[in-house]
C-alpha cells in the first residue's frame, strides 16, 4: 500500500520576495467554518471559549488565543484556524482545511501594495492589526487581515493560489520600481 | 528662446528630439517649454483644415501642440506638448501631417475651406448608403484626426490603486495649499493631488509676492511643512479626472511618463479616492477671443506667455503683442518689459486700460487679422485711433478666465453665470461634500484665494467634527479682476474657436442658421468642444457666440454636458493589471500538472482549466484520442477529475426542509448514505441546474453543482435562505475547494477501487446512488456511486491535499486495468450517448417539462419556481421538447447550433422546428448523435426530419429518437 503525498496549496509558488515585500504560504493548521445556528452563538462561544479560549470574533474582527484564532467572514460566521474545533451541537462546522491557500504579505511596502489589489481602507488608523475584511484581491474573493504593523494575510480559494501569487508579485513590481 | 536669469526650474540639461532633430532642453520642463526655448514654434497640424498650429496654452487644456510620444508598439499618441516632461532620450513626433509638418499636402483642405464647413460631411456623403461606412468613414476618417494608435499588443506596464481620506485638496495652488494646511495642521488625513510634477498653481508662474517674497518661495515652504506632516499624502502629477457617487474620485498619475522607460514601472496609475470631503481648488482657464486668424503658431495665452517666461525662463516671442480685456492679462505685459523683451503693443478693448510707459497701449482696440503662415509675423488692429499693422511674432491674448468648474458638473448639476466675472460659476450643493475654493469659483485675487482655502477647508474639517487650526493669512496681492466681455471681433475670415476641432464662428452661426439652436445640438453639429481638450479653451466663447446669434442670453443658452473624464486617461490605465493573465483569475485543480505533463491540452471551463484529452503515441488527432478514452470507459475503467463541480454542504434542523424548497423534486425523505439527482427551478419556472445531493447524515446534506453554475447556486442557496426562508435554521458552506473529488466510470471501477481503498467496496452498502466515507490508502474520504457515463461509476473524494497524488495513483491503477485518464471530450461524447444534460441543455429558456422531466415537480409541496412552471404556456405540448437525433446515414455531420425543418419545407427561419444544443461521434454505435429541442419532439420518435446548418453549409436528413441513445433501460449503472 502506497502513502498518499500531500502538497500545499502554494507548493512551487512560494515563498517569493519582490523589492521589500516577502510573500510566505502560511501553515494555518486546520480550517473550520463555525456557523452557529438560530439560537446557538452563546452555546457555541462557551464550547470554544472552554476548550480554545477564544469566542468568536464581531464583524471584521479577530480573536485569538495561543495558535487558535478565529476571523470573521460573514455575519455569524467565523473561520476557526489552527486548531480542531470541540464539538459544538449548536453550530454547522464545516472544513475547510484543504480549501484556502493562506499567504502572509510582510514589509514595509506590504499596505502600498494591497492597496494596488484591494479596495479597502488599510491605514493602520482605519484598519489595525487584527482587523479583518472579507473583500476583493483584483479579481478574487478574498479574506484580508492585518497580523503585524507592516504584515497582511490572504486568504483565497485553493485553486486561485497562482494568480494570487501572480497579482501579488506585479504589484508589488510596481512599488519597487517606483524607488 | 531662453532668458537669462528668469525662471524658477533647475533641471540639468537633457537631449530630446522632435520629428526627428535633436535639441537640448532640461529635465523636467515641459516639451512646450523646451521647443519655444529652441524657437520651434510649429508644432502640429489641426484636425480637419491641416492649418499649422503651435503652442496655445502652459497646462492640461491645451488643443494644439499634441505629439506621439515613443515608438512601435509603446508609442502614445495626443500627448500634450504643455504636459509632457523632457528627459533625456524623449523622442516626440508630430501629428496629422504628410509628409512633413511644414509641407503638409493635406493641407489643401485649407484651400477648400469654404466648403467644409459645419455639416459639410452630412450633407455631402449622402448617398449611396452603402458607401457611409465602406467607402466615406475610411476616407473621412484617413484625412482627419488626431494620433494613430499603434495597433499592436501595447507592452507598457499600467497600475490602479484605492486611496482614502478625510479631505482630498483638489488643486495645489494658493487655495488648495491653504486648504491642505488647515486641514493637514488639524490632524486630518488629507490628501493633495496636483496635475502638476511641482505643486505651487501659479504660484510658480506669476511674479506677485507672497509674505514679502516670491509666491513659489512660499509655495515650497508650505510643501515642506505639509510633507513633514504624517497625515498629509502629496500626489504630485494627478489629475482628479472625475466624480463618482458617495465620495469617490477618480484620478490619474502619471508615474513613468517623464522618465526614461523602465519595464517595471508603470506608465500611469489610475486611483480611486474615496474622500469623506473634499475640496476644490482647480483654479481658472484662460480663455482666448476669437478673431480672424487667431490659430497661427506664436498667437498664445496671455498666462501661458508670461508663465513661459516666469516659471521656465523661455521667452515665447522677441517682439510681443498683448490683446485683451482685463487688467490681469496687463501682467504679460509688465513681466515681458521686466525682462527685456520688446512689448510692441497692448490692445485693450475697453475705453479704460492701465497705461504704461514702456510700450504703446491701444484702447477699444480689436486685432482684426494676422499673418505668417507657418508662425506669426504680423497683427492688423484697430483701434479708437485708427488701424495699424504691428511686426510681432508673439501675440498674447485673453478673453478673461473660466473657472474649473468641471468636477462639480460631474454629477449633473450645471454651472451658474455670473454676469459680473462673465463667467460660469459652480452651483451651490453641486456634489455632496465637496466644496470649491478659489478661482474655480470665481475668487481671482490670490489673497482671496488664499483667505477661501482656508475658509472652505475649515468648513469641511468643522463637518468632520475636528477643529480648525488658526492659520495666519500671509499678505500678498489682492488685485480687482476688471473685466468687459469679449467673445469675439466681427469681421470677414475664420476666426477660430475650437482649435482642436476646427470650428469657427461661421460654423456656430451657421448651425443656428439651421436651427441647431440647442447649445447641445450646435456641439454635434459642429464638433465644437469634443475631442481631447473637451473645448476647455472655447465652449464658453463658442456659447456666447450661440447666444449672439440666437437673441438670448449665454444663462439661457445654457452649458453643453460637463462629463468625466477632466483630462484624458488612458483605457490602459482604467483596465490596468486586466491584461492577460490579469484579465480573470485562473483556477487549477489538484490534478494540473500531471495532466500538463501527459501533454492533454486544458481548455476553459469557466474560470477552471480542464483537460481536453489525454493524447497517446500515435494518435493523430483528438478523436482518436477521445474516441479511445470513450472505449476505455465502456470497456474498462476511466478516471476523470470532477472536482471542479460544486460541492456544498448543508446542515441544519430545517436543511430537509430548505432543500425541498430548492430543489423540484423532495429530498427530506432521503436517507443517510443515500444520492439523488435533482433540479433546481429559478423563480420564471425554468430550470436552474441540475446535479446531485448525498445525505451524508441526519440534518446535514452535500450538495453538487455543474462546474459553470458552482457560484450562482451558491448565491442562489444564500439569498433564499437570507431573503425567502428566513425562518428557517440552516447553515450553508462551500466546500468545493476542500475536496478533490475524482470519477472513476467502468466495467473495472470496483475493481481499481478496491486496490486502493482499505477496505473493498462492499456492494451491498454501495447500490446504485449510495454514498459513504472511504479510506483511501489511509487518508479518509468519500464515495459516492453515482454515473455521469452510464457504466458502473464512483466519485470518490479525499482533502484536495492529496489530490495531486490519488490522482497520478488513479491513473496509474486504471492503466493496469487497459483503462486511463479521460477529458471533457470523452466525458462530453459519454453523456450525450447517454442523453444527460449539461448547460447546453439547460440554457435558460428550458423547463422540466421541456426536458421531459416534469414529473419530477413534486405536486406535494411548495418550491421555488413552482407556480411560475405550472403555467399554461409552459406545459403545451406544442413546445420545443428534448429529443436525441440520429443521422439516416450513419456519421453525418449533426452540428450544434444547427436547426430542424420538415423534410420538405423550405428551410428559413419561419419553419424552424428546434435546434440541435449538442452533438458528438458516438465510438461506441458507430456514428454521430445529437441532443436537440424539436416542437412537440416526444410525440414525434421515428419521424425523419431535416438537419439544416447554414453557417456551415452542413444538411442532414435524421430520425428523432429519445435522448437516450445508448443502454437506456440504465442497467449498466446499476449493475
Amino acid at each position: 500500500m502506497v502513502d498518499l503525498i500531500a502538497l500545499t496549496p502554494c507548493a512551487g509558488l512560494l515563498p517569493l520576495t519582490v523589492g521589500n515585500l516577502a510573500l510566505a504560504e502560511v501553515d494555518a493548521g486546520p480550517i473550520h467554518l463555525i456557523a452557529p445556528f438560530r439560537g446557538g452563538q452563546a452555546a457555541t462561544d462557551a464550547a470554544l471559549s472552554k476548550a480554545l479560549g477564544l469566542e468568536m470574533p464581531g464583524p471584521q474582527a479577530t480573536t485569538r488565543k495561543g495558535a487558535a484564532r478565529m476571523l470573521s467572514v460573514g455575519p455569524g460566521q467565523a473561520l476557526l484556524l489552527g486548531a480542531a474545533p470541540p464539538a459544538l451541537d449548536q453550530a454547522a462546522v464545516t472544513d475547510q482545511s484543504d480549501g484556502w491557500a493562506v499567504v502572509s504579505v510582510t514589509g514595509p511596502d506590504a499596505r502600498e501594495v494591497l492597496m494596488r489589489l484591494v479596495p479597502v481602507d488599510l491605514h493602520p488608523g482605519a484598519f489595525a492589526v487584527g482587523a479583518t475584511a472579507r473583500t476583493m484581491v483584483g479579481h478574487m474573493t478574498a479574506s484580508v487581515t492585518r497580523t503585524d504593523e507592516e504584515a497582511f494575510e490572504i486568504i483565497v480559494f485553493r485553486s486561485m493560489a497562482r494568480t494570487l501569487v501572480h497579482e501579488l508579485s506585479e504589484a508589488a513590481t510596481g512599488v519597487a520600481a517606483r524607488g | 528662446m531662453r532668458v537669462a536669469g528668469f525662471g524658477i526650474h533647475a533641471g540639468a540639461a537633457a537631449r530630446f528630439r522632435f520629428d526627428g532633430q535633436s535639441f537640448e532642453g532640461r529635465e523636467g520642463e515641459p516639451l512646450a517649454a523646451a521647443l519655444l526655448a529652441n524657437d520651434i514654434r510649429l508644432v502640429g497640424r489641426s484636425f480637419k483644415y491641416h492649418r499649422p498650429r503651435g503652442i496655445l496654452t502652459a497646462g492640461s487644456e491645451e488643443p494644439n501642440a499634441l505629439v506621439t510620444t515613443g515608438d512601435g508598439a509603446g508609442a502614445t499618441p495626443n500627448v500634450r506638448a504643455t504636459v509632457q516632461e523632457v528627459w533625456d532620450g524623449l523622442e516626440a513626433r508630430s501629428q496629422n501631417a504628410w509628409p512633413s509638418l511644414r509641407a503638409d499636402v493635406m493641407a489643401v483642405n485649407d484651400l477648400a475651406w469654404r466648403f467644409l464647413g459645419a455639416g459639410f460631411y452630412y450633407k455631402t456623403f449622402m448617398w449611396p448608403r452603402a458607401f457611409w461606412e465602406r467607402v466615406y468613414e475610411p476616407i473621412i476618417r484617413r484625412a482627419a484626426g488626431l494620433g494613430g494608435l499603434s495597433g499592436a499588443h501595447n507592452p507598457d506596464r499600467y497600475e490602479r490603486a484605492f486611496a482614502y481620506c478625510d479631505l482630498l485638496v483638489i488643486g495645489a495652488g494658493p487655495a488648495g495649499l491653504m486648504a491642505a494646511l488647515t486641514a493637514g495642521r488639524s490632524g486630518a488625513r488629507v490628501i493633495l493631488a496636483d496635475e502638476d510634477a511641482r505643486m505651487g498653481g501659479r504660484c510658480l508662474s506669476e511674479r506677485f509676492e507672497i509674505c514679502a517674497g516670491p509666491a513659489h518661495v512660499w509655495a515650497s515652504g508650505v510643501l515642506d511643512e505639509l510633507a513633514s506632516l504624517p497625515n498629509v499624502t502629496l500626489m504630485p502629477r494627478t489629475t482628479v479626472t472625475g466624480v463618482y457617487d458617495q465620495g469617490t474620485y477618480g484620478a490619474l498619475e502619471r508615474v513613468g511618463l517623464h522618465r526614461a522607460a523602465d519595464p517595471r514601472l508603470p506608465l500611469e496609475c489610475f486611483w480611486r479616492i474615496v474622500a469623506k470631503r473634499a475640496v476644490l481648488c482647480a483654479g481658472a482657464i484662460e480663455r482666448p477671443v476669437a478673431f480672424k486668424d487667431n490659430d497661427r503658431p506664436g498667437v498664445m495665452t496671455a498666462s501661458a506667455v508670461r508663465g513661459y517666461l516666469n516659471r521656465w525662463g523661455v521667452a515665447a516671442g522677441q517682439s510681443v503683442t498683448l490683446f485683451a480685456n482685463n487688467d490681469d492679462a496687463h501682467r504679460t505685459a509688465r513681466d515681458m518689459v521686466a525682462a527685456g523683451i520688446k512689448v510692441a503693443g497692448v490692445i485693450d478693448s475697453r475705453d479704460t486700460a492701465p497705461d504704461s510707459r514702456d510700450y504703446p497701449v491701444y484702447r477699444q482696440g480689436r486685432v482684426v487679422g494676422t499673418r505668417g503662415r507657418l508662425g506669426l509675423t504680423s497683427i492688423s488692429i484697430a483701434h479708437a485711433g485708427g488701424v495699424r499693422d504691428i511686426r510681432t511674432d508673439c501675440l498674447a491674448m485673453s478673453g478673461g478666465w473660466n473657472p474649473s468648474v468641471h468636477l462639480t458638473c460631474h454629477l449633473g448639476a450645471r454651472p451658474v453665470w455670473d454676469p459680473e466675472t462673465q463667467a460660469f460659476l459652480p452651483a451651490d450643493g453641486a456634489v455632496p461634500g465637496l466644496a470649491v475654493a478659489g478661482a474655480a469659483r470665481g475668487v481671482f485675487s490670490t489673497a482671496g484665494c488664499l483667505a477661501d482655502g482656508v475658509a472652505q477647508a475649515a468648513s469641511a474639517l468643522e463637518a468632520l467634527g475636528l477643529a480648525a487650526p488658526k492659520i495666519d493669512l500671509p499678505d500678498t496681492e489682492d488685485d480687482p479682476y476688471r473685466l468687459a466681455a469679449l467673445w469675439q471681433v466681427p469681421g470677414k475670415g475664420r476666426a477660430w474657436l475650437d482649435f482642436q476641432n476646427d470650428v469657427t464662428v461661421k460654423d456656430v452661426v451657421q448651425a443656428a442658421a439651421e436651427n441647431f439652436r440647442s447649445v447641445e445640438h450646435m456641439k454635434r453639429y459642429t464638433t465644437q468642444g469634443m475631442a481631447t481638450d473637451q473645448g476647455k479653451n472655447s465652449n464658453v466663447a463658442a456659447l456666447a457666440v450661440l447666444a449672439d446669434a440666437t437673441g438670448r442670453g449665454i444663462a439661457e443658452t445654457g452649458t453643453t454636458t460637463f462629463r468625466p473624464p477632466f483630462s484624458p486617461v488612458s483605457i490602459a490605465a482604467l483596465g490596468a493589471g486586466a491584461q492577460g493573465k490579469g484579465f480573470a483569475p485562473q483556477r487549477f485543480t489538484t490534478s494540473h500538472a500531471a495532466s500538463v505533463e501527459r501533454g492533454a491540452p486544458m481548455i476553459e471551463a469557466g474560470l477552471w482549466y480542464r483537460p481536453s484529452y489525454f493524447p497517446r503515441a500515435g494518435e493523430a488527432t483528438w478523436r482518436e484520442a477521445c474516441d479511445r478514452e470513450v472505449g476505455m470507459v465502456r470497456g474498462a475503467v476511466g478516471v476523470c477529475d470532477v472536482s471542479t463541480l460544486g460541492k456544498i454542504d448543508i446542515k441544519g434542523p430545517d436543511a430537509g426542509a430548505f432543500l425541498d424548497f430548492v430543489y423540484a423534486n423532495t429530498f427530506s425523505k432521503l436517507k443517510p448514505g443515500r444520492v439523488r439527482y435533482g433540479l433546481m427551478l429559478r423563480e420564471d419556472g425554468h430550470v436552474m441546474d441540475d446535479g446531485t445531493t448525498a445525505c451524508l447524515g441526519e440534518g446535514h446534506y452535500l450538495m453538487t453543482t455543474t462546474t459553470a453554475a458552482a457560484g450562482l447556486v451558491m448565491r442562489h442557496l444564500d439569498y433564499v435562505a437570507q431573503v425567502l426562508r428566513p425562518e428557517m435554521d440552516v447553515q450553508i458552506a462551500s466546500v468545493t475547494e476542500h475536496w478533490a473529488q475524482f470519477a472513476v466510470a467502468g466495467p473495472k471501477s470496483r475493481e481499481l477501487l478496491d486496490s486502493l481503498l482499505d477496505a473493498p467496496v462492499d456492494p451491498e452498502a454501495f447500490p446504485f446512488m449510495a454514498c459513504g466515507p472511504v479510506s483511501v490508502t489511509g487518508v479518509s474520504g468519500r464515495l459516492f456511486r453515482i454515473s455521469f457515463s452510464g457504466e458502473h461509476a464512483y466519485e470518490v473524494a479525499v482533502p484536495a491535499r492529496y489530490g495531486a497524488a490519488l490522482w497520478r495513483l488513479l491513473v496509474a491503477q486504471a492503466e493496469v486495468l487497459g483503462g486511463g485518464a479521460y477529458g471533457m471530450e470523452a466525458l462530453n461524447v459519454l453523456r450525450i450517448e447517454k442523453g444527460l444534460l449539461t448547460h447546453a441543455e439547460l440554457h435558460g429558456r428550458t423547463t422540466a417539462f421541456d426536458m421531459g422531466l416534469g414529473g419530477m415537480l413534486s405536486k406535494k409541496k411548495d418550491f421555488v419556481g413552482r407556480a411560475a412552471a405550472g403555467r399554461a404556456g409552459l406545459l403545451e405540448d406544442s413546445r420545443q421538447q428534448l429529443v436525441g437525433l440520429r443521422p439516416v446515414e450513419a456519421g453525418a455531420p449533426l452540428p450544434a447550433g444547427a436547426h430542424l425543418f420538415e423534410k420538405t419545407a423550405p428551410a428559413v427561419r419561419g419553419n424552424s422546428h428546434g435546434y440541435v444544443t449538442s452533438t458528438a461521434h458516438s465510438p461506441t454505435l458507430g456514428t454521430t448523435l445529437a441532443l436537440g429541442f424539436l416542437a412537440s419532439g416526444r410525440a414525434r420518435h421515428g419521424e425523419t426530419i431535416r438537419l439544416v446548418d447554414h453557417m456551415r453549409g452542413v444538411e442532414t436528413l435524421c430520425e428523432v429518437t429519445g435522448p437516450v441513445a445508448f443502454d437506456p433501460e440504465g442497467g449498466r449503472a446499476r449493475g
